[in-house]
């Protein structure tokens, strides 16, 4: 198919490479709308606006889905991602230690919480610690376990992204603060770690992002009435009215929130990209 | 000349298999000023940054003001406040803006409060000739300002001794003057120096003494009329040769002792 743009070679079809490229484009437009009209065509549209669009159940769900939901989910999610950028910080500052064996220790709990599914950690801070230590408790109860079980898979990729952040700022830097009597650890504190940040904020705020989407998992924890998020909410509601409104308003309430923050995150891209310029 | 003000004895420096500095004896007085040259990859900027520990040495001793820096026990923080550094790439810290790339170490190092900081900043930044670039960010600056503000940052530490790698290195040409007067200046005013620099009118107008370094050695160590407009090896005059005359320069073989690149 390679063809060349030298006028000598002979043309095998007859179509230059740019009315190819139109030709293949068009092609691409003409299944995307028919694929469309055929949608639009075969729906039940009368079934669909019943089952998802039904504006009594959605009025219904005011203030409570806002003034509670969906502040549970907020506060789940910041105070995961507080434990998760504080242990993440230790186990960064760990697996690049010059001491072997907290790289070791750093190295396996990366590996471990890395590899585990989110939903298993839930269950095993809910289930199976209490089970486990009886008479122990969680401090903070159901906001101390998602804080822990969101800031214990959060740290793994947490730490990942900060050693890659320290790891990126110039050894000058290290050099220029020492060679003026900081010591180590005065040196990463004031001038690696800020510098750091700035490097990492955008993959963090999508570590945020993230975060917001897995305090769904609170739905297997097992929470009273006050403490539900946006989608056990919207759940438990759909489950009482028969009616999938819920479920569809407390998607919207998620995209809220992720879609501002995803703007942000590619603002702060292109103003870093800027800046190497 | 009085006592030494940096002294090192026999130092010796390998990265791996790769033996950079192969034997050093170097004093130097107090107030004096001393330029390292030599052809890249001698060991001259090693050297440099054996003086303050950048660079673990091998073997050998390394006494800065009487202190020995190559002693394990050294509170090596401590003695690093006085030996100020420049480097080539000037490492200002980008994130804090010209006036607190002084004040901070001033604040966390020698925990001086802020008033204080700031009025030693300020001065500083009047030495280099910079003070109308207190509040701008080093991004902002040309190369031989951010050189500049370097030399203040390493000034406001108060040290007794300073070292240069390559500071004019990094600079468009028309911004090396601005650096070296600097340089001139502080030399004038009787700091003690240890300047590693390819500026042979610097080293030949500023320096007291001039050190020439090939393959880790020592091979030259004089006035500037007589290392530079006099020299005795052979290896000094190829190498000025060389630098001064940089067309008439003949291709080589690269000899298999040469010493690798020990700049970074």
């Amino acid at each position: 198919m390679a063809s060349t743009d030298a006028p000598v070679q002979p043309r095998k079809t007859g179509l230059t490479r740019r009315q190819k490229r139109r030709l293949s484009r068009g092609v691409q437009y003409a299944v995307f709308v028919a694929a469309v009209i055929a949608f639009a065509v075969t729906a039940d549209w009368d079934r669909l606006q019943n089952q998802f669009a039904q504006a009594d159940i959605a009025r219904q769900m005011f203030p409570d889905v806002i003034t509670l939901a969906l502040k549970n989910t907020v506060l789940y999610t910041v105070s995961g991602f507080a434990v998760g950028l504080a242990l993440g910080m230790v186990i960064a500052l760990m697996r690049l230690s010059s001491v072997g064996p907290y790289r070791w220790l750093a190295g396996v709990y990366i590996e471990i919480f890395r590899g585990l599914p989110a939903l298993l950690i839930f269950i095993f801070i809910g289930v199976a610690v209490p089970l486990a230590f009886p008479g122990t408790e969680i401090v903070g109860g159901t906001y101390g376990k998602v804080a822990l079980a969101l800031g214990l898979v959060a740290a793994a990729y947490m730490a990942e992204t900060i050693r890659a952040g320290i790891q990126a700022v110039p050894k000058g830097q290290v050099e220029a603060a020492r060679s003026l009597g900081f010591s180590p650890a005065r040196a990463m504190v004031s001038i690696i770690i800020p510098q750091a940040f700035r490097i990492i904020l955008p993959p963090l705020t999508n570590e945020l992002v993230l975060l917001f989407k897995d305090s769904s998992l609170v739905l297997f924890l097992g929470v009273t009435l006050e403490e539900r998020e946006l989608s056990k909410y919207g759940r438990d509601l759909a489950s009482t009215t028969a009616n999938s409104t819920p479920i569809l308003v407390a998607g919207l309430c998620y995209l809220l929130v992720t879609i501002p923050l995803g703007l942000v995150v590619r603002r702060m891209e292109a103003k870093a990209q800027e800046a190497v310029k | 000349m009085s006592r030494p003000e940096i002294r090192v004895k026999d130092l010796h420096k390998s990265f791996g298999d790769n033996e950079v500095l192969r034997g050093i004896d170097l004093e130097i007085g107090q107030g004096e000023v001393v330029c390292v040259i030599g052809p890249s990859g001698s060991g001259k900027s090693t050297l440099l940054r054996c003086v303050n520990l950048l660079e673990e040495p091998t073997k050998g001793q390394v006494f800065v003001g009487g202190t020995e820096l190559t002693d394990p026990d050294v509170d090596i923080d401590a003695v690093r406040r006085r030996i100020g550094m420049v480097f080539q790439q000037f490492n200002l810290f980008p994130h804090l803006s010209v006036t607190e790339n002084l004040t901070l170490p001033q604040r966390r190092v020698l925990r001086l409060d802020r008033a204080t900081a700031a009025r030693v900043a300020a001065e500083n930044l009047e030495r280099v000739g910079l003070a109308e670039k207190a509040d701008a960010y080093p991004a902002s600056l040309s190369g031989g300002q951010q050189q500049r503000v370097a030399i203040a940052r390493a000034l406001a530490m108060g040290p007794e001794v300073m070292l240069f790698d390559e500071p004019t290195s990094a600079l468009d040409p028309e911004l090396v003057g601005d650096v070296l007067a600097v340089m001139r200046m502080l030399a004038d005013e009787g700091m003690t120096m240890m300047v590693v620099t390819h500026e042979m009118t610097f080293a030949r107008e500023v320096a007291d003494r001039v050190v020439f370094m090939d393959g880790g050695v020592i091979v030259e160590d004089g006035t500037p009329g007589q290392v530079i407009g006099n020299p005795r090896h052979e290896r000094t005059r190829h190498f000025l040769s060389r630098l001064l005359d940089p067309a008439m320069a003949e291709v080589e073989e690269e000899t298999s002792d040469r010493v690798g690149k020990a700049d970074r």
